[in-house]
């Protein structure tokens, strides 16, 4: 044997690129326009069609009168339920992925309007602007229902709740109680009852929702180009719906101009599409208005009633959650939305419900971590209200009741760096120098508040497959049916197969959203990271076994004999752990070999062994700074420290960005956003970007990512856990408890706008 | 958006003639207002005079001290204009308080004053509005009326104009100049915008096919002692909720001459001479700006979501005149902006 030297660790080679703050590989291309999204295909021979709107929230259609729109030059064809063709039958068929229970809303079914700017017509012409015109002055009659009622609070008063049923993938319902909530409440010294409310939110992507139909003129084969965080998604429910094959519905979606949730069930405007090019043979185009944008899925309005109580010493002794939260009429749209609690805090005396209520709106849908950052507003305002109470510095009386384990699972956490996100977030903060009276900390005439609050969300994972090819000129593309919506996906499918075959990332491609590439699911719940990642790293590990089999095949191959567990990828070589030497370049294995090509398929999937072992999430730590100006009721949260625990980092870089957009997430969710919904008309009103408020860059001040380290060997070959909700959750609350802070009033009804301030 | 022919005109009586000579015809100016409403069916014009070859861009002084602003000058030329910014600095504060740098640079002076209102009713055709159609009711009376007025409101409607700019015109008693088919006049700032009434579908008291030409300033531009207030959502890109314009005269401690206007309160901007007139001889103090406020406020009435105004008015009132007669720079929402450009 000869000697084996190790490579010095000063040195990093071109290869060595996971957990490097690399620039997003996608990133000229989107800022140079090179980058397409699903409108911006132009398609030869394109029409346009537009899609007409109810103005009413309940009734029916009496009449649709096309025939003088049909009549306009240009006009192609007005689809509405009178002329739709039976498509379909079964509810079933219109399920997609992520739907929850219930019947899914089926475009231009029937003549019933179920919630207000519900499509009720698209008008097909030559140009969009035609489109547009004709549409306003299709005439369509209705008979209203005046029966109808979109307020949750009245919906609540009149005892329509229900307990909100199994249906939708990943739902998790209540923990069960645990030991008497009631008797410990009563009994313990510090109480907090109180009700927690947010209001409608709209996810308000840049990117409209659109699809592009190319009419490939080949029996029914359509290339659909899709807005959509799951082109496979899209593919199921088309295919299903139009009795369409994979072939023939191939749907395209390379780049998504953010979605935040609301691309994760196919939206109307791609049924829309596919139904008018089906139809007319045609290659078509359908995308929304901004306004139309508010006709979706959106964050439910909910209702959250918390019970807390806690001995002198700060330990809780009675924690109760419960949430009320409004779902459509056909639909029953779950979010997991008080177990966070439960996960958070140890407490002997539990109690937790969720229930739904119908209201004649949309179907809500998965916004921003869903479900959490509904649950982690009220959760963490009321912990903080009770540390007030029992006298314990806030995050003191959160470490008191800090848990190893999760206890409404019993099970251990896969690693959980909480406490350390605590201690380099309030570190960083300066929390130490906090003077715990509210209104005690003052700078000019502004009152200032320190607040802080925690987050917790799932470290998910889903079964996605991918494939690595390498060519005979050394460079390597991995795919994978997966999307990218502006989180970097693109970037860590590079790193990772970059790294597992010891290339330079310049030599390596990754293609995503194209139904033809290997499956994989959604991209959403943070997951994509964790489940491509690893899909890669398998397929491209799966590649390496070939290369060292070509690579034993070569005369004289120093490699011989060697198992794969032995050899690494590294600076375009295969070589023995054990010895350097014994070494091949990769651009000889494959000269060597003769083949053009040499590709490899495989995936990833969670291990359900260690699922069952042990309880996976992420978590964060966020250190608010507000100003107030009392007189004015104004707040301006001048400094964030969001400090988060998500696994192993892939690229601090686009991670920090994710930490950044969701502080800005929590920070609007705070300080700005509602749907203002005018219960008289069943409508919606602010729908627009000039009204419906999200923070500018004068909102934004300074925010300090800290990514914590974390090790976890349980959750998958990447120990990756995620980092695209987690960085949301706890903002909203932090910036209430400052405020509270600042000014000793609490606002529990988000947003906290001026008028709530004064 | 229906189909229209357009115009490019070159001068004020050639625009006159255009717009007497089409039915359904709009003026356009930068069009950040008027094409927003045809792409929603809200205007929909059938000709268009556009107005962006007029001469009316210039800024100028005038013999008797004061400043003529162009019809057709941009918001952003204006409020970065050395005279304005010298003279007037109030105007100039309150148009960068404004839309967005974007906007500023396509608005017209003259489009500012004529821009509609945002209530939310006004520009969603399904819903009742009498200011878009006469006598179909009004929404937001029992609707979302968060950014309604509290102040000249009337059972048909209760808008608010949305200027910024127009708040400061109504401080600094600016005079609009109009030229129409029956030649020119001139309109004294408190009388170009009307309150609703039970004719809400008009905005102003322009006469059909009436062209503003110019907004002249008079000579006081209130340069020692003025302030601009805009309380709003967030820190820029959004309508006042409430905003207060002040131009103060002062000698030491008195207060000498006091105009003051609000916006986000009413259908016009609210001015309120028996206020200002309880300011003139006085010496400035908390107290008398608390009485100011509150007289301001007598007859005003809220609704549903948005009675905060009236409170919100008040304080408003009581920190800009506290601001404009110490002429200092509290840590308040426009220093925030202030330090992020
Ligand atoms: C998203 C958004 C946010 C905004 N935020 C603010 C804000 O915070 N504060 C604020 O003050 N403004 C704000 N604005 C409004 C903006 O200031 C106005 O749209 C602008 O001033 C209008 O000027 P314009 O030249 O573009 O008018 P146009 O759109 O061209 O015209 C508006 C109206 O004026 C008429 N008109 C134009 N010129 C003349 C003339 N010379 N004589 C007679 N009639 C004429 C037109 O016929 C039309 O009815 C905002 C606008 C938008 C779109
Ligand atoms: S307040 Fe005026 S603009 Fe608003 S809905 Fe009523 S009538 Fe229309």
């Amino acid at each position: 044997m000869s000697q084996t030297i190790a490579t010095p660790p000063t040195i990093r080679l071109d290869s060595d690129v996971i957990g490097r703050p690399v620039s997003r590989t996608d990133g000229a291309a989107k800022v140079s326009g090179a980058a397409k999204y699903a409108a911006e295909y132009n398609v030869p021979n394109l029409w346009h069609g537009y899609i007409v709107s109810s103005p009413i929230a309940k009734g029916k259609i009496t009449k649709i009168d096309a025939a003088a729109v049909l009549a306009i030059p240009g006009v192609q064809q007005v689809f509405s339920h009178e002329n739709v063709p039976s498509l379909a039958w079964f509810d079933r068929s219109y399920k997609d992925d992520i739907a929850p229970g219930g019947s899914p809303f089926r475009p231009l079914h029937n003549a019933d309007v179920l919630f207000s700017m519900q499509p009720v017509a698209l008008v097909v012409a030559e140009t969009f602007e035609l489109a547009r015109y004709a549409a306003s002055v299709l005439r369509i009659e209705y008979a209203v229902d005046e029966d109808f009622n979109t307020d949750l609070e009245k919906a609540r008063a009149a005892g329509k709740g229900f307990d909100a049923p199994k249906g939708k993938p990943g739902f998790l319902p209540p923990p069960k109680p645990k030991g008497d909530a009631d008797k410990a409440f009563k009994a313990a010294p510090h109480q907090v009852e109180a009700a927690y409310t947010h209001h409608t939110q709209h996810h308000n992507p840049m990117e409209m929702f659109a699809s592009t139909v190319e009419w490939l003129g080949d029996g029914k084969k359509l290339k659909i180009y899709d807005k959509t965080q799951g082109a496979g998604n899209t593919q199921q429910y088309i295919s299903k719906i139009f009795g369409l094959s994979k072939e023939e519905a191939w749907v395209i979606s390379k780049y998504t101009g953010g979605a935040f949730g609301s691309g994760l069930r196919p939206q109307y405007q791609s049924f829309l599409a596919v139904l008018a090019a089906l139809e007319l043979a045609h290659s078509v185009r359908v995308s929304m208005t901004r306004q139309q944008m508010f006709s979706m899925g959106h964050r439910a309005h909910t209702i959250q009633d918390l019970k807390l109580a806690a001995d002198d010493q700060g330990y809780l002794q009675a924690l109760e959650h419960h949430a009320f939260a409004e779902t459509s009429q056909f639909e029953n749209e779950t979010e997991t939305v008080v177990n966070w609690s439960g996960i958070l805090y140890k407490c002997a005396n539990t109690k937790f419900s969720y229930e739904l209520a119908k209201v004649d709106v949309n179907t809500p849908a998965d916004m921003r971590a869903p479900g959490a950052a509904t649950g982690s507003f009220a959760i963490e305002c009321a912990i903080d209200e009770l540390a007030y109470k029992a006298g314990v510095d806030p995050l003191e009386f959160r470490r008191l009741n800090y848990t190893y384990r999760d206890p409404t699972e019993d099970k251990p956490f896969s690693s959980k760096r909480l406490l350390d996100c605590y201690q380099e977030g309030a570190t960083r903060f300066g929390w130490d120098q906090r003077t715990p009276e509210p209104r005690s900390m003052r700078e000019g005439n502004m009152l200032v508040g320190w607040g802080m609050a925690t987050g917790c969300w799932d470290a998910a994972m889903q079964k996605t497959a991918a494939k690595a090819s390498l060519t005979a000129a050394g460079h390597l593309t991995v795919s994978s049916a997966t999307n990218d919506i502006g989180t970097g996906t693109y970037t860590i499918m590079t790193q990772v197969a970059a790294q597992t075959l010891g290339l330079p990332m310049a030599d390596v491609t990754a293609v995503l959203g194209d139904t033809t590439l290997p499956p994989a699911p959604v991209q959403g719940g943070s997951w994509t990271a964790a489940s491509t990642g690893s899909a890669v790293q398998a397929a491209c590990q799966e590649l390496g076994k070939k290369l060292l089999k070509l690579a034993q095949k070569m005369a004289d191959s120093p490699l011989k004999g060697i198992a794969f567990e032995d050899v690494q990828f590294v600076d375009g070589h295969l070589r023995a752990n054990e010895d350097i030497d014994r070494s091949v370049a990769i651009a000889d294995v494959l000269a060597t070999s003769g083949e053009a090509t040499v590709e490899a398929e495989s995936g990833a999937e969670p291990n359900p062994v260690n699922m069952l072992k042990y309880s996976m999430h992420s978590h964060n730590a966020v250190f608010v700074e507000v100003k107030v100006d009392e007189d004015l009721g104004t707040v301006h949260v001048t400094r964030v420290v969001n400090a988060v625990a998500a696994g192993r980092v892939l690229n601090p870089k686009t991670a920090r960005s994710q930490v950044l957009g969701g502080t800005v997430w929590g920070i609007s969710m705070a300080l700005m956003e509602e749907t203002f919904l005018d219960n008289n008309l069943g409508r919606y009103m602010n729908h627009n970007y000039a009204e419906y408020h999200v923070p500018v860059n004068a909102d934004i001040h300074k925010i300090d990512v800290i990514l914590v380290e974390e090790e976890d060997d349980h959750l998958n070959p990447l120990g990756v856990k995620g980092i695209g909700e987690i960085g949301m959750l706890g903002v909203a609350a932090a910036v209430a408890n400052a405020v509270y802070h600042a000014t000793g009033k609490r606002v529990r009804d988000l947003p906290l706008t001026i008028d709530k301030l004064l | 958006m229906n189909s229209f022919t357009l115009t490019q005109a070159a001068a004020a009586d050639e625009a006159v003639r255009d717009f007497a000579g089409h039915a359904g015809a709009a003026y356009l100016g930068g069009g950040t207002n008027l094409i927003d409403l045809m792409k929603e069916n809200v205007a929909r014009p059938t000709h268009l005079t556009s107005l962006g070859h007029l001469p009316l861009g210039d800024i100028s002084s005038l013999p008797e001290g004061g400043l003529r602003l162009g019809a057709l000058a941009t918001n952003a030329d204006t409020a970065w204009h050395p005279e304005v910014e010298k003279r007037y600095p109030l105007l100039s504060q309150t148009i960068l308080a404004g839309a967005t740098p974007q906007l500023r640079n396509m608005a017209t002076d003259g489009g500012n004053l004529l821009q509609r209102t945002r209530c939310y009713y006004f520009s969603d055709l399904a819903t009742p509005c009498n200011k878009r159609e006469p006598g179909s009711g009004c929404a937001a009376l029992h609707g979302q009326n968060r950014v309604c007025g509290v102040l000249g409101t009337s059972e048909s409607c209760i808008a608010t104009h949305p200027s910024d700019m127009c708040v400061a015109l109504a401080a600094l008693e600016a005079v609009v100049r109009v030229q129409g088919p029956d030649g020119e006049r001139s309109i004294k700032f408190e009388d170009f915008h009307r309150l609703p009434g039970n004719t809400p579908q008009f905005d102003n008291t322009l006469k059909a096919g009436e062209l503003v030409t110019a907004i002249d300033l008079p000579a006081q531009g209130y340069a020692s002692n003025f302030t601009y207030l805009k309380l709003r959502d967030r820190s820029s890109y959004a309508f006042a909720l409430v905003s207060v314009a002040v131009g103060l005269e002062m000698e030491g401690n008195t207060i000498k001459k006091a105009r003051f206007a609000l916006g986000g309160v009413a259908h016009k901007p609210w001015r309120d001479p028996a206020a200002e007139q309880l300011l003139e001889g006085q010496p400035a103090s908390p107290d008398l700006f608390r009485q100011v406020a509150a007289k301001v406020f007598a007859s005003a009435k809220g609704y549903e979501f948005n009675s905060f105004k009236i409170e919100l008015g008040k304080r408003a009132i009581v920190r800009a005149l506290k601001q404009a007669t110490e002429m200092s720079q509290p840590l308040d929402s426009n220093a925030f902006l202030n330090s992020n450009p």
